[in-house]
């Protein structure tokens, strides 16, 4: 794993495969991963995840040293991880639904 | 660091007089005794509520005979369902100076104000002789809570936060966080942290009556903004706030009122037992710090995004800001500034150990920001809890 150089990008547990972004990233910036820059296609506001490293599909995502679910397919390291790439393994999940009541999926 | 040597043999770092108003048509006469002394170490509590409920009786016994509280004076309208009588019995068991007014008897608003007045007066002299007793971060019970979240809060001032409890159950201190409804997603992750095998079901089942709570009050936890915030999952969410307990084993499960017995992590489960009927688990951040205070905190510990300016009665409130453009608009109201993380300024290391600095400054005696405003906010509603189940504590 490359330890991320980029001062932009917080580790918030020694055990985690997402990095937050703690400053607004523009489309067309780059960070900086050890000795490789990786381009932020589109605009990343702070409090959003990218990949700390390469993850397979499948691979849970961790952050805060604990998993908050699972990548839905191969992402890149330097890639946003967000409801695109990323799954709830939480079962029961509660969602927000239409009437503001809680709704029981799986 | 030196404390107050109640008779229980608890210490505490403030030496306070309460003021409880056992009724809300007895709330102004209290607040009008208590207005001249309100810099000199009187606050002001109470019950709103006509019916009586066992909940609000027993948070009202724990908090006037807090280690903080050397003094309490009750106020009754006269007719009201609270047991005034057996809150007092209580009071005075602990050789704390205590009495109650009422309303009704002492001839109304006026003479009762002036009779209150006359009965701070003395009480203040009379607890200043207190022994004050080395104190050692041991001997301090400090709680958490989190109130104006954004999307700054879970990745600064909340793991900070867990920061200096680690620091804190390190030097033998017993932390409490609580809000089970947002940890609705880390049940398994809390539950693996749990310090004996029999702690875990019980910290799932915590959880889960607050999902059953909250499904019922038709009020949801993620919401459209923690998307936008780049929040992706309920359990990302979650640990966010859970983040604000550190890394240390959960020793037990407290209920509001119960004081944890010794060193270690506790979670307060604020979510009333029993069918639905009170309405919110908590109406606001205010009457949570008032059950953690219930608990015995000496301090609670107050995490902000958007910027909230309130503290408490009877313990002290520090602010820990997690956003630098809220900290710049707020400074005066805030303590510690965690934004700092987001500008290069500081690491998270770095100000959970400031936080833990601040707790002993505060506990020494110095003032937080919301003490030195004149912040003394209180609130107590309904609610029913049935007692702890076996295996929620250690021993």
């Amino acid at each position: 794993m490359n330890p991320p150089t980029d001062p932009r990008l917080l580790r918030l547990h020694p055990a985690d495969n997402v990095l937050t972004v703690i400053a607004t990233l523009e489309a067309g910036d780059r960070l900086q991963f050890g000795a490789e820059s990786v381009l932020v296609p589109a605009r990343l506001a702070l409090g959003h995840k990218v990949a700390a490293q390469a993850l397979a599909a499948g691979e849970k995502i961790i952050k805060y040293g604990a998993p908050i679910g699972s990548a839905k397919c191969a992402i890149a390291a330097g890639e946003h991880v967000h409801t695109h790439n990323l799954q709830s393994d939480y079962l029961p999940t509660f969602q927000r639904g239409e009437g503001q009541h809680y709704e029981h999926t799986t | 660091m030196t404390g107050w040597l109640r008779n229980d043999g608890r210490k505490g770092i403030r030496n306070l007089t309460v003021v409880v108003y056992l009724v809300e048509c007895a709330h102004h006469v209290a607040r009008e005794m208590v207005f001249p002394y309100r810099e000199s170490g009187a606050n002001l509590l109470g019950f709103p509520g006509c019916y009586p409920n066992a909940y609000a009786h027993r948070m009202l016994r724990q908090l006037c005979t807090h280690p903080n509280v050397g003094a309490a004076l009750l106020v009754s309208l006269g007719c009201e369902g609270f047991n005034r009588n057996a809150l007092l019995e209580e009071i005075r068991a602990t050789g704390r100076p205590a009495d109650v007014l009422v309303i009704q008897q002492e001839g109304g608003t006026r003479r009762t104000i002036e009779q209150g007045r006359v009965w701070i007066e003395a009480a203040l002299k009379q607890i200043a002789d207190v022994p004050r007793v080395e104190m050692a971060v041991s001997d301090l019970i400090v709680g958490t809570v989190c109130g104006g979240s954004d999307a700054t809060s879970g990745i600064t001032a909340n793991p900070a936060v867990g920061r200096a409890f680690d620091l804190l159950v390190e030097s033998g201190a017993r932390v409490i966080f609580e809000e089970t409804g947002e940890l609705i997603g880390c049940e398994q992750i809390m539950a693996a942290r749990a310090a004996r095998p029999e702690l875990a079901p019980e910290l799932i089942a915590c959880v889960e009556k607050a999902a059953r709570y909250y499904t019922t009050m038709g009020h949801g936890s993620f919401a459209p903004g923690n998307a936008e915030g780049g929040l992706t999952t309920l359990e990302e969410k979650s640990m966010g706030a859970y983040s604000k307990s550190g890394n240390s084993p959960i020793s037990g499960i407290l209920k509001p009122g119960d004081v944890p017995p010794e060193s270690g992590l506790y979670l307060l489960d604020v979510v009333p037992d029993g069918e639905v009927r009170w309405g919110f688990p908590n109406i606001s951040d205010i009457q949570e710090i008032g059950e953690l205070i219930a608990c015995g905190s000496h301090v609670t510990l107050f995490t902000t995004g958007r910027g909230s300016v309130v503290g408490s009665a009877v313990s002290p409130v520090i602010k820990i800001c997690a956003n630098p453009e809220t900290y710049r608009r707020l400074s005066e109201d805030m303590d510690v500034n965690a934004g700092r993380i987001l500008e290069g300024g500081a690491t998270l290391e770095e100000v959970g150990r400031e936080i833990f600095d601040q707790v002993l400054r505060v506990a020494e005696g110095g003032r937080t920001a919301s003490e030195a405003l004149g912040h003394s906010e209180f609130s107590l509603v309904y609610k029913s809890f049935e007692p702890l189940g076996p295996g929620c504590l250690p021993g």
